[in-house]
C-alpha cells in the first residue's frame, strides 16, 4: 500500500511518469517547469533510461519523434513558448501516428508574455496548434493528485490510440506542493503491440517506416480519413469531465484545472447568498465533454459562466456545445493573474442577483 | 556453360527492388547503392535504422531496405539522437542535403555532433536545393546563379558558403569527418571506403562520423551529366577540398 508524500507539482510529474515507465525524456529549460527535466535528469541515469536535455524545444520533440518510433515510452515537457517551438514535431507526431506524452506547464502570453499561471493556450492544445488536419487529446488536471493518476492515462491512451496526448497544467500547478498518493495502475486497456516500431528489421521481412508524407491526393486523404475515425473513437471512448451540484442550479460554472479549483470555493460563497451555483470541470479539454452541456442544460436556470484565466478561449467550446439553448457568460483573468473566488462570486451576481 | 558464369554484380541487399525517382544523371542513386553495399558487407541491414531528409532524397525511406524514418526538415540528426538513445545497440545514420543540413537543420546539425552522438551522418552537397526547383543553398558558390540568386550569389548580400565539414571537425564531439566526391570511378571508390568507414565506427561504439560527399545537379545547374562533373571538379573541389578532416582513431592508434 502506498502512501502519500508532499511533493512539488512539477516533481509528481516526473515521479509518474517514471512509474508509467517512461524511458526517454527529452526537454529544454523553460519556467515554470523546468524542475521536471531536473528531477528526470537525477532519476533517470540510476535507472537506466534515458534523460538528455536538447539543444532546443524544436530538437526535443524531433528526439521524441525518434524514440516514440521505435516504440519505447518517452515524454517531453515545456511551457508556453516552448510548446510553440514543439508545433512543428507535435504536427509530424501526429501524421505519422507515434504514442508520446507532452506536458504544457502553461504561462502568460502571447511572446515571451510571462512566467506566472496562465491558461491561454486552450486554442493552441485543442485546435491544432500546427498545420494539418489533426487533434490530440489534452488532459487538464485540477491537482496534483488527479495529474499524477492522468500521466498513467496519458501514456495508455497514447498507446492504445498512436498520438501524442497533452497534459495542460499551469503554472500553479507546477509550482505548488500537495500530498500525493502514487497508486498501482489499474488499467484494463488491453494495448495493442507496436509491431510497426522501426527498431531494427531483426528478422522481420518488411522493412517498417515512420512516415507523414502522402504525395499522392488520395492516399492523403485516406490517410486524414483513417485519422479522423480514431479522433471519433476517442472521443466517444474517452472523453472525460466532473459534474457538480448541477441538478438543480440557478448558474453553472465552467471552467477547468486551477481555475476549477477555484470555482469549488465560489461555489460555497454562493450558498451562503441563497445562490445556487453548479460546475461542469472538463478533464479532458479536447474530446470537448459537450455531453455535460446536453445533460444539464434543463438543470440551469441564467444559463453557463466560464471562468477562465484568459481572455476568453474555452468559452468558445461552450458556445458551440450549448448551441444557443442557454446563455453563455465569461469571466476572466488574463497574463498571470488568478481570479479570486469573490471576483468571480461578483460576477455571479451580475448575472443572477437581481434576478434572484 | 550457363553454369560456370560467376555473378560479379548484382543489386545490393541494402536497397529495395524499387524504381528511384532520382533525374537523369544524379548521383543520390550512386550514393545511395554505396550505403546499401556498406550495410550488407558489414551485415548490418537487419539492425540499422536510418533517416531521410527532407529534400532530394525525401523518398529515400521507400529504397533502403533497412527501418526508415521521415523527418522533418533539418530535424534528422534530433530524430536520429532519438532512436539512438532509445536503442544504443542498434546502428543509426542520417541522409542529408545541404540545405536540410547546413541552413534550416544547422542547430541540429552541430549539436548531434558537439553530443558525438554514436551515429553515421551522409551529408550529400551539390550546392543548390535540388527539390524546389533550384534555388540557392547555404553551400551555393560565390557568384554561382541559382534561381534566387539570379546575378549569381552576392557574398555582400547573400553571404558566404558554409564548409559544415571543417566547422563540426573543430567539435570534440565529432570524431571521423571526411569529404569525398563522386565525380569518377575512383572518387566512388574512396566514397565508398569513407562510408564503409563511418559505418564501422558506429559498429564500434565511436561517433559522431560525418561523410560529405560533393554531388552533382545537371538538371538544376542546367547542364549535362558530362559537363556538371566537370563543373564540380573545377567549382567545387577548390572551394570545399577533399580528404579527411578528422580521424580520431589515428590519434588513438598512436
Amino acid at each position: 500500500m502506498s502512501e502519500k508524500v508532499l511533493m512539488k507539482g512539477n516533481e509528481a510529474i516526473g515521479e509518474a511518469a517514471l512509474r508509467a515507465d517512461c524511458k526517454c525524456f527529452f526537454g529544454y529549460p523553460i519556467t515554470p517547469q523546468t524542475e521536471i527535466s531536473a528531477y528526470m535528469a537525477k532519476k533517470m541515469p540510476t535507472m537506466g533510461r534515458v534523460f538528455l536535455q536538447a539543444e532546443s524545444e524544436i530538437a526535443a520533440i524531433h528526439m521524441i519523434y525518434g524514440a516514440a518510433g521505435t516504440g519505447v515510452r518517452c515524454m517531453t515537457s515545456s511551457s508556453s513558448p516552448g510548446i510553440s517551438l514543439k508545433a512543428e514535431g507535435i504536427s509530424y507526431i501526429a501524421g505519422a501516428e507515434l504514442p508520446c506524452v507532452i506536458i504544457n506547464i502553461v504561462r502568460g502570453g502571447p511572446g515571451l508574455g510571462g512566467i506566472q499561471p496562465a491558461q491561454s493556450d486552450y486554442f493552441q492544445a485543442t485546435k491544432g496548434g500546427a498545420h494539418g488536419d489533426f487533434h490530440m487529446p489534452v488532459f487538464a488536471p485540477s491537482s496534483i493528485q488527479e495529474m499524477v493518476d492522468l500521466i498513467q492515462e496519458a501514456f495508455d491512451v497514447a498507446d492504445q490510440y498512436r498520438t501524442p496526448v497533452m497534459i495542460m497544467g499551469d503554472g500553479m500547478l507546477g509550482q505548488m506542493m500537495e500530498p500525493v498518493e502514487f497508486k498501482e495502475s489499474v488499467s484494463t486497456r488491453q494495448l495493442p503491440e507496436k509491431t510497426w516500431a522501426a527498431n531494427g528489421r531483426n528478422g522481420r521481412v518488411n522493412h517498417n517506416v515512420i512516415n507523414s508524407l502522402f504525395l499522392k491526393s488520395e492516399a492523403l486523404e485516406e490517410h486524414n480519413i483513417h485519422l479522423q475515425k480514431k479522433f471519433d473513437a476517442i472521443t466517444e471512448n474517452e472523453t472525460k469531465y466532473e459534474l457538480m451540484n448541477t441538478d438543480n442550479a440557478d448558474l453553472i460554472l465552467v471552467a477547468y484545472g486551477t481555475t476549477a479549483r477555484i470555482c469549488k470555493n465560489v461555489i460555497k460563497l454562493a450558498k451562503a447568498q441563497g445562490i445556487n451555483l453548479g460546475l461542469i470541470r472538463p478533464i479532458t479539454l479536447w474530446p470537448y465533454p459537450a455531453a455535460a452541456f446536453d445533460a444539464t442544460i434543463g438543470n440551469t436556470k441564467f444559463g453557463y459562466l466560464a471562468v477562465e484565466m484568459s481572455m476568453g478561449q474555452m468559452v468558445e467550446d461552450v458556445r458551440l456545445s450549448v448551441e444557443g439553448r442557454k446563455p453563455v457568460h465569461f469571466y476572466g483573468r488574463s497574463g498571470g493573474m488568478i481570479p479570486a473566488p469573490e471576483d468571480i462570486l461578483n460576477k455571479v451576481m451580475e448575472i443572477v442577483g437581481g434576478n434572484k | 556453360m550457363e553454369n560456370n558464369r560467376e555473378i560479379l554484380f548484382k543489386p545490393t541487399s541494402g536497397l529495395l527492388d524499387v524504381p528511384t525517382h532520382y533525374c537523369p544523371g544524379c548521383t543520390h542513386g550512386v550514393i545511395h547503392r554505396l550505403i546499401g553495399e556498406v550495410m550488407e558487407e558489414l551485415d548490418i541491414v537487419d539492425k540499422t535504422i536510418g533517416v531521410a531528409p527532407v529534400g532530394c532524397s525525401v523518398l529515400a525511406y521507400d529504397y533502403f531496405a533497412c527501418d526508415m524514418f521521415e523527418a522533418a526538415h533539418g530535424r534528422a540528426p534530433a530524430v536520429a539522437t532519438g532512436i539512438k538513445r532509445a536503442n544504443p545497440d542498434k546502428i543509426v545514420f542520417t541522409y542529408q542535403g545541404d540545405g536540410d543540413l547546413a541552413a534550416i537543420g544547422t542547430a541540429e546539425a552541430v549539436h548531434v555532433a558537439a553530443r558525438g552522438e554514436k551515429i553515421v551522418t551522409i551529408f550529400v552537397n551539390n550546392c543548390i536545393y535540388g527539390m524546389t526547383g533550384g534555388q540557392m543553398a547555404p553551400t551555393t558558390l560565390p557568384g554561382q546563379k541559382t534561381e534566387t540568386s539570379p546575378y549569381g550569389r552576392d557574398v555582400a548580400t547573400q553571404g558566404y558558403p558554409i564548409r559544415f565539414s571543417e566547422m563540426v571537425a573543430q567539435l570534440d564531439g565529432s570524431y571521423y569527418i571526411e569529404r569525398v566526391s563522386v565525380d569518377k570511378v575512383a572518387g566512388v571508390a574512396k566514397t565508398k571506403k569513407a562510408i564503409k568507414k563511418a559505418f564501422q565506427n558506429a559498429i564500434d561504439g565511436k561517433g559522431y562520423n560525418l561523410v560529405e560527399v560533393l554531388s552533382i545537379c545537371p538538371t538544376n545547374w542546367g547542364l549535362n551529366t558530362e559537363e556538371s562533373l566537370g563543373w564540380l571538379r573545377e567549382n567545387m573541389i577548390p572551394y570545399y577540398p577533399l580528404g579527411v578532416k578528422k580521424d580520431l582513431s589515428k590519434e588513438e592508434a598512436k
